[in-house]
This record gives structure tokens, sequence and C-alpha cells, in this order.
């Protein structure tokens, strides 16, 4: 009986909860998204780089808030300065458009058109976040590090694995739970949430009943950039901030989106956590795992890891080309065309 | 195209081969030579992502993936085999290889067989399954004996030991194949699903000749691969070379340098120029009249009976393998291979960057395109960094904005490429030499 609580204490400290953590990551950045591709019309490649912008502004701020004192131990500081990220991100993202998309979305362009000026603005994005914070690797966490700390666990329990929780994890998970909330509720129950959501189905219909194109754009915009800022900074606090991991992140991100069904906000979430517990899952190794609950004797040789985690990124291919290959427009059905 | 195009178009060009020579008489004729070399692997690489997306357009984001699949084709023909190596693993590998394949050939082979509904998911799982643990089974033992073989020199299979020209060919025809079975999944789809589906597949095959060691070293890289020109040390020992140089008035280890570069030019050039020609014919075909034809009005097209599908499909086999030849181009100028060195945004973006400002559809904007951004990319540091300097010059020297600003100057070029591509595709969509 001890072997097998072992065994699951130790499936909940590597793979459950990181995975419950990276899938609400994934989930926020892929609602993002999510929401460009159904109001705006297009696939937006410069969104890893809005995260880290975000992530970056929120930095910046963090460093400052840490010199001059001001803390909200035990929680980080960063969460006190993710306002004032989210706020530059949203700027930026309203500037690009008022620069760069708004041209092409009075010339009616090809969607084609649109995703390669994104290219255009990742340049930009991610020139500005290396040339403003550099391309190496940044830390900002502070304050406690754990909920439960593994060693205080077995102390009070005499088990021989202790179950930790980081207080990252913990922060990433509450947190995307109240901003799904938001979301839904924003975009079911509020009067600007409704005139989006008429505005994705039928353009011309919206148009004639008085809604105006342009605030919806800049609504889309505003809570894009806020997801993609909140998830730029729970992404550097659990692991840490880097420009190029983020870039990185398009492909699990988009490949949440599209398994889900580009355009659904709840097939996003679902994807994301599809994503997040098949890559944890599949890059873990078992071998400790079998050892507690397998009788004594079965226990394996090996690592008993189904894929090297050099290959995580195989892991998000692979599922979006089943995906592609079984269901093409996502688990919950989204737009094929 | 137009007489008025045609002069715009070689005043241009011609302008671009001025602007090297000025590299060459005021930093120097070497400097000029190496921009030149991969302003060439660049037209060629151009060319491949033109004909995806100027001809059918097709967004195709792994052009580095691509171009990676070329290089390491040049380490596998061109090293000479490690005998000790394949003694070691290397019917382990064969075998694990075969495994993976026959695994895949039953997977197709049961679905089509058996009736659709969960009999056929459950058969097509335990053949998957029981594949992927038998070739591991075999596939690790294999590895690890060879990675034992001489770790520091060895440590892998070696190639074929041929020409390593022979390598231009099969690089394509490799990136060919990887395409088509890549093509055959997304195309048909959405475009974005071909997007994302190259995205991917480039993050994964560089992953893979990152890690996989017993193929090409991985990260500890294959250096020394043999050159398809003399090298610059046998030509400053020959006396016929010596005299030469002295002839020309210079020292014979400058003109060996300035000697070797030409070589390499004289050959890219030529792959460049039957690349540009068998383009050129294919775009002013039947064929190529059908592709735009398609691209223009896919609803029209397939309503006149063309199979958008597979043509899309041909069309992206053969950018891929355009890519491929690129990418063994560019190992056999560097004479090693860094899977560490492929950067998307060096190896991906700068190339879309290149086929839109130069004119996406003309296959000669894409060759202008190539040339004027990998020379933008050489040359956007120093004037970057000469920029800073002259606008921090009022601060003091240890001044901490003045310094972050020298040393971020490198950032420029990123930020160049990404206003570069902006404005040209706002105001000037169709780019410097537009498609008639």
């Amino acid at each position: 009986m001890d072997g097998i609580l072992n065994a699951l204490f130790l499936l909940s400290n590597f793979v459950i909860v990181p995975g419950m953590a990276y899938g609400s990551q994934l989930a926020i950045g892929a609602l993002g998204i999510t929401l460009i591709h159904r109001i705006l019309r297009f696939s937006d490649f410069a969104f890893g780089d809005t995260m880290a912008f975000g992530a970056m502004a929120t930095i910046l701020l963090t460093w400052a808030l840490q010199s001059w004192g001001a803390s909200i131990a035990p929680l980080p500081t960063a969460l006190l300065a993710l306002p004032f990220g989210i706020l530059c991100t949203v700027l930026l993202c309203l500037l690009t458009d008022r620069w760069v998309y708004r041209f092409y979305r009075r010339e009616k362009a090809e969607p084609a058109v649109l995703m390669i000026v994104s290219v255009g603005v990742m340049f930009v994005y991610n020139s500005l976040v290396r040339f403003i914070i550099g391309p190496g690797d940044r830390w900002f966490a502070d304050g406690e590090r754990f909920i439960i700390k593994a060693q205080t666990f077995k102390r009070l329990t005499r088990f021989d694995e202790g179950i930790a929780f980081k207080t990252t994890q913990g922060l990433t998970i509450l947190t995307s739970i109240i901003v799904a909330a938001a979301l839904f509720w924003f975009l079911n129950r509020t009067r600007a949430g409704k005139s989006m959501r008429a505005y994705s189905d039928n353009e011309d219909l919206a148009l004639l009943s008085g809604i105006d194109p342009e605030r919806v754009v800049m609504i889309t915009w505003a809570i894009a950039a806020t997801l993609a800022a909140i998830a730029g900074v729970l992404y550097g606090l659990d692991k840490s901030f880097k420009p190029f991991t983020y870039f990185q992140l398009l492909l699990p991100i988009f490949a949440a989106a599209i398994v889900g069904g580009l355009g659904k906000p709840l097939g996003a979430i679902v994807g994301g956590f599809t994503i997040a517990f098949s890559e944890v899952g599949i890059t873990y190794a078992y071998k400790k795992f079998l050892a507690y609950s397998l009788p004594g004797d079965w226990a394996p040789q090996g690592l008993v890891q189904l894929l090297s985690t050099d290959y995580k990124f195989a892991v998000s291919f692979t599922i979006l080309v089943l995906v592609l290959l079984l269901r093409p427009t996502g688990i919950f059905g989204g737009k094929a065309t | 195209m137009n007489p008025a195009g045609r002069i715009r178009a070689i005043s241009m060009f011609a302008a671009m081969f001025a602007a090297l020579a000025v590299v060459g008489l005021v930093q120097s004729w070497s400097l000029a030579l190496a921009i030149l070399n991969l302003c060439l692997i660049s037209a060629v690489m151009s060319l491949g992502v033109n004909i995806q997306w100027g001809y059918a357009g097709l967004f195709n984001i792994g052009v580095m993936g691509f171009a990676a699949l070329g290089g390491v084709t040049a380490v596998l023909i061109s090293v000479a085999p490690v005998p000790t190596a394949w003694e070691a693993g290397g019917v382990g590998i064969v075998a694990a290889l075969g495994i993976s394949l026959a695994t895949i050939l039953a997977a197709i082979f049961a679905a089509r067989r058996t009736p659709a509904g969960a009999p056929r998911k459950l058969v097509l799982a335990c053949i998957i399954i029981f594949g992927y643990f038998l070739s591991r089974a075999v596939f690790y033992p294999a590895v690890e004996a060879i990675e034992a073989v001489d770790p520091i020199k060895a440590g892998f299979l070696g190639g074929l030991g041929l020409p390593i020209l022979l390598s231009w060919i099969a690089g394509g025809l490799f990136a060919a194949a990887v395409a088509w079975v890549l093509g055959k999944i997304t195309l048909g789809l959405r475009a974005d699903y071909l997007a994302i589906a190259t995205l991917g597949i480039a993050e994964i095959i560089i992953a893979i000749l990152k890690n996989e060691d017993w193929l090409a070293r991985g990260v500890k890289n294959v250096s020394g691969l043999p050159r398809p020109v003399p090298y610059e040390v046998d030509l400053q020992q020959a006396l016929w070379f010596q005299d030469w140089a002295a002839g020309m008035g210079v020292s014979p280890v400058e003109f060996s340098s300035i000697f070797v570069k030409s070589c390499y030019a004289g050959l890219f050039a030529i792959a460049l120029l039957v690349v540009l020609w068998l383009s050129e014919r294919a775009l002013y075909s039947p064929w190529g009249r059908m592709m735009r034809a398609i691209r223009d009005n896919e609803l029209a097209a397939s309503a006149m009976g063309k199979d958008v599908t597979s043509r899309h499909l041909q069309v992206f086999v053969l950018g891929s393998a355009v890519v491929g030849v690129a990418g063994a181009m560019l190992t056999t100028l560097d004479g090693q291979f860094t899977p560490a060195s492929y950067q998307p945004l060096r190896f991906t973006f700068t190339i879309w960057v290149m086929v839109i400002v130069g004119g996406s559809g003309n296959n000669w904007g894409a060759v202008l395109g190539g040339f004027v951004i990998w020379f933008f990319w050489v040359e956007a540091e120093p004037i970057g960094l000469w920029l800073m300097d002259l606008l921090t010059s009022g601060l003091a020297e240890d001044n901490a904005l003045r310094r972050h600003l020298l040393e971020s100057a490198a950032h420029m070029r990123l930020m160049t490429m990404g206003v570069l591509l902006l404005l040209v595709l706002r105001f000037s969509p169709r780019g410097l030499i537009p498609e008639k």
C-alpha cells in the first residue's frame, strides 16, 4: 500500500502538477491565438514574442520593485508588476494594429498576407525584447518557493516520497482558472463580448446592427495582449525567462489551439492540457514509479522513458499530425476552411 | 518582362555587384567574395521558397529544417565510413530502421484492410506500440556501441566517402522525400496548418540532428569535410601558384584565399544558374501557368479539373528540394556541419524576407532578394554599431546606457529585417522586381 501511495506522490510531483501548470500556461496562450484567429482571421506568429514582451515589461518593473524593497511575500513580486506588464503589452498590440494590421484589414487582404505581416511583426518584437533585456536567461521569481515542501511532507507522514507543490505552480493553476472564467463570462454575458462573437460569425450583419468593427478589433487585441502577458509571466515564473524559448512555445500553443479546433475557446483549454500532459507524460522516466508500484523484483532496469526530453517538440507535433489526419477540424470542430 | 522593367532589373543587379565591389575595394576582396558566396547560396534558397510561395502561395516556415537536411546529407555523402562503428552497431541501426519502416507499412496495410471502428484502432495501436518497443530494444544497444567507438574523433557511422558535390543532388532528394511525407499529411487542409506543421518539423529535424550522435556526431559537429576545391596550404606551397601570385602583385597567402573563394563562387554560380534556368522554364511552361491559375483562384482552377492538392504537393516537394540543395551547398562551403547553428530567424524567416523584398513570383526577384538581404545581413552589424556610436557620442565612455546600446547593436539586424519586411509589404508588396 505504501508503495502505491509513494508511486502516486511521485507521479503527482513530476507529471500531474507540472502538467497542470504547463497546461494552464499553454491554455491561456492558445486562448489568445484562437481569439485572434476567430476575430481578426489570421494566425499570429508574433504571439510568442508578444508573450516575451509582456514578461519582459513585468520583469523590469519587478526588478525595480525589488530594489525599492516592495514585496508581497509570500507571493512573488512579479504578481504586483503584472498589471504594468499587461498595460505595456496592450499598448504595444494596439499600436501595432494601428500602424500595421489596420491597413491590411481595410484592404481585405488574404489571411496568408497577414501571416507574413505577423512574421515581420515577430522580427520587430523579438529584436525589441533582445535589445532591451538581452537574449540570456533571467530569473525573477521570489517570495516563498513552495506551498508544500517534500521534506516537510516526509517528516510529517514518514513516507519515502513527499509531495512537493511549488508556489508558482499553484499560482499558475489558480490564475488560469480565474482568467478562463473571466474570459468566458466576458464573451457570453457582456455586450462587448456578444458584439465580438457577432462580428466573428457574420461581419456584414454585425455592421448592419450598428457594431463598430474597429472597437471590436481593439477589444480583441486588448484581450489577446492581456492573455499573452499573463501566459508569458506565468511561464517565466515557473521556468525562466529566455526570449528564444518563447518563440519555441509557438509550436505547442498553436498545436493546442488546432487540436481543440481553431476559433473555439473551450477547445483551446482542452487542447492546452492535452498537449501538456502528453508532453510531460511521454518524456517522464517511469523507472522509480514502477519500482514503487510493482512487487519487489519486478522493478525495471532501464529508465522506462518513452521519449527523451530533447524531443518534447515531437510530442506536440505528433499530436498535431494525428489530429490533422483523423479529425482536421479539431476535437471541438472549429473552422475547416 | 517589358523593356523598362528589364532595364530596371539589370540596373539593380548592376548596383548590387557594384556594392560588392565597393566592399572589395574598401574592406577586402576576400570578404567581398565571402559575402558573394553566401549571396549565391541564399539566392538558391530563396528560389526554393519562391517556388512554394511565389508560384503556388504555400506558406512554408520550416525552411531551416530542409536546409539542415541538405546539410547533413553533405556529411553522410562525403565523410569516409567508420568501419569499426559499422561493425559495432551497424546491423542494429539498420535493423531498427527496418523494423520502424515495417511497422509503418504494417500500420498502413492494416488501416486499409480492416473495417473502420474500434477493431481497427485496436489493431493499429497494437502494431505501433509493439513496433516502437521492438525497434527501441534493437536501437539503443547499437547506438551505445557506435558512440563508444573512438568518441573523440568518431563515435558515428560516418558517410559513404563519395565526392561532396554529389550531396547537392542527394540533399535535394532527401529534403524532397521528407517534404512529400509532410505534404501528404497537411496539404489540402487550411493554409495555416501547413505553416504550423513545417514550423514543427523544422524544430524536430534540428532536435534529431543535435541529439542523434551516431548519425552525424550531434552537437559535437563533424568538421573537416572533404572539399571540392584545392586547399589554401597546398596552393601556397605550389611553385606555379607563387609565381602567379607574384605576377598579380599579392602575397601568396591572400591570393590563395581569394583563389579558393573564387572556385567556390564558380561552383555556386553554376548551381544557381541551373536552378534558375529550370525554375524559369517551369514558370513559363503550361505547368507554371496552371500553378499561377491555382494560386490566384483555387476554386476556378479545380472547377477546370485541376487537382489542386496534388499540384500543391508537387510544388511543395520541388521547392523543398531546392532548399535542400542550398543547404548542402552551405555545408560544403563551411567544411563542417554544426546543427546548433541552425536558427529559425536566420534560416527560415530571413529567407522569407529575401523572397518578399525581391519580388515573390519572379525568379530574378528572388535571386536579387537573396543578394540584397544577405548583403544587408552582413553589413547591418557594422552599420548598426556605427549608428549607435554616433547616436551616443554625446554620452560619456562609461555611461551605462551607451554601453548597453553598443552591446545590443547586434540585435539591430533582426529589427532591420522586420522593419524592411513590413515596409516592403506595405508600400511595395510586389517587391523590387515584380511579377509581370
